[in-house]
């Protein structure tokens, strides 16, 4: 089904009774050319850019939950290009550029806003950094403006510009950040690669792996083996447990990351806004809820729900840069489980198995690089060749000391 | 959530400050094992050893053992007796 306003006009006159599943729901078949393992964002795109930029259609997405279920349904969806080391810089700048073109695409309205994303800063050092960063980010040809305090209180008047510990100096704003709706793009990915003949397979969780001669051969999975040439791992908070199947020793601990929306309320915040000093961060929702998050709750955990304290936390740092949002009302708050790597960047590479590949690592970032992710892992998996923009995620890097380390704060993944 | 800490008997999680897997404490004598020790975890869904630094409280090292699944606290010990 091709979406467009006359199929809109023509289903809302009959009732909307004509509307149909946006993917097919197949059984496995007993062998596929390549396998995902993983139905979030990156798995999606991944099998969505295998069929379409490479033409390999015998693809199946085994996901043991169901499309939407995992991280891609949990994130508080900012989008941005504001990177600052190589390899990170080139792939978010890509990754942004197929934001810019998705509903395109994929046909599908995935309300992507490039609302801006502002991040504040509150010392002489602090905006040094980021005169810094945004110049790295202009290089890169990516957008990025410095502003002064003053320009702040244009842009955003709401602000706490005098708290005793962090007054707002100024900022860093990336016009070509913003947000999206994060489920329609699982919906979209889903969608644009069942239409290419890819099969997603929901409830069909990988136990095993079969490798002969240190060659994979396909998976175990509660639905039976199931033959592959090539399998993707692509499992987010569960890559471990899932590298573990296949023999692999990952520099990567799971942790939990909350986040929480308001009722619904007029527009009062222009883009995202980033207080990182304070561990915080906001945007508006197109529904008007506002969405907000911090840190992660600092130790390992697999519970998609978090602790109290950063709850606290969040909502303190909430207060004291943003004092009006104390009147709104908190309706929901969730938690998600974060593959976080010792260096903080992710890993998208071969492994030590031949023909098994690797997608990973993702932190807390990676949503806005579901488009950038899948299309660079489709090109790994179709060629054997890293594509150009991700030529550093290497799995190795940790042990050769090419590391990408955006917080410089060392081999502790719970500071990243 | 709370630790029972040896010394200080229960408090707050809030007092305390969170470091990661245990293996810490094994320091490998050869340079072949660093990068292990530096980066690789085990990571698991369940029991897990872990330290905790009581820095609101004794200031001791703490070995945590810990379900990352269920966030129940199984045992803790200090952190320099537990090694031996
Ligand atoms: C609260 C929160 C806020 C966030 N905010 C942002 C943000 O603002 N911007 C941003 O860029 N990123 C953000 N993120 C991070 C982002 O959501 C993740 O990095 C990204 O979604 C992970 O990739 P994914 O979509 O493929 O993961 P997922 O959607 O988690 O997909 C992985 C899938 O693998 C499946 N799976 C696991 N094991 C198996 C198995 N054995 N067999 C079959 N399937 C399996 C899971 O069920 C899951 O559906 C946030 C995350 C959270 C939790
Ligand atoms: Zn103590």
């Amino acid at each position: 089904m091709q979406f467009s306003a006359w199929e809109i006009i023509k289903q809302g006159l009959t009732g909307n009774k004509g509307w149909k599943p946006h993917w097919r729901d197949p059984e496995p078949k007993s062998a596929y050319d390549v396998i995902i393992i993983g139905g979030g964002g990156h798995g999606l795109a991944t099998a969505f850019y295998l069929a379409k930029e490479h033409g390999i259609t015998n693809v199946a997405v085994l996901e043991k939950g169901y499309i939407g279920g995992g991280n891609v349904g949990r994130n508080t969806t900012i989008v941005r290009a504001n990177y600052g080391l190589p390899g990170n810089s080139e792939f978010y700048s890509h990754s942004l550029k197929l934001w810019e073109g998705m509903e395109q695409e994929l046909n599908y309205n995935t309300m992507m806003s490039q609302r801006h994303v502002l991040n504040l800063c509150h010392s002489d050092g602090q905006r040094d950094a980021f005169t810094r960063r945004a110049n790295t980010m202009l290089i890169q040809g990516d957008d990025a403006e410095v502003l002064s305090r003053r320009q702040v209180r244009d842009y955003a008047p709401f602000l706490n510009f005098d708290n005793e510990r962090f007054p707002i100096r100024g900022g860093l704003l990336h016009r070509r950040g913003g947000t999206a709706r994060h489920d329609a793009v699982a919906w979209g990915y889903a969608r644009g690669a069942d239409m290419r003949g890819v099969d997603i397979i929901q409830n069909c969780e990988v136990t095993g792996f079969r490798i002969e001669q240190g060659r994979i051969k396909g998976v175990e999975t509660t639905r039976g083996f199931i033959g592959a040439g090539k399998v993707g791992m692509a499992v987010a908070g569960r890559t471990t447990q899932v590298g573990q199947m296949a023999g692999l020793r990952l520099p990567i601990e799971s942790h939990v990351l909350q986040a929480f929306v308001t009722e619904g309320l007029k527009p009062i915040i222009p883009g995202v806004v980033t207080f990182g000093m304070g561990h915080f961060y906001l945007s508006q929702s197109d529904k008007g809820g506002l969405v907000f998050g911090g840190d992660l709750d600092f130790y390992n955990s697999y519970a998609a729900r978090g602790n109290l304290p950063a709850v606290e936390h969040v909502m303190q740092a909430g207060m004291s840069m943003v004092p009006m949002i104390g009147k709104a009302r908190v309706l929901r708050s969730w938690g998600g489980i974060m593959d976080m790597t010792m260096d903080g960047s992710p890993i998208i590479d071969r492994t030590p198995v031949e023909g098994l590949f690797l997608n990973g690592g993702w932190c807390y970032g990676g949503f806005k690089a579901v488009p950038g992710s899948g299309h660079v892992f489709a090109h790994l998996i179709a060629t054997g060749n890293h594509h150009k923009a991700s030529t550093k995620h290497l799995l190795n890097r940790f042990e050769t000391g090419h590391v990408i380390d955006e917080e410089t704060t060392g081999a502790q993944p719970n500071l990243h | 959530m709370r630790l029972t800490c040896p010394l200080c008997g229960p408090r707050d999680v809030r007092e305390f400050s969170y470091r990661g897997d245990a293996v810490l404490t094994d320091r490998p004598t050869t340079p072949e094992g660093f990068h292990d020790y530096v980066h690789i975890r085990e990571n698991p869904a369940g029991p897990h050893d872990e330290l905790w630094h009581h820095g609101a409280g004794c200031g001791g090292w703490l070995k945590v053992r810990r379900d990352t699944v269920t966030h129940e606290v199984l045992s803790v010990a200090l952190a320099r007796e537990a090694r031996s």
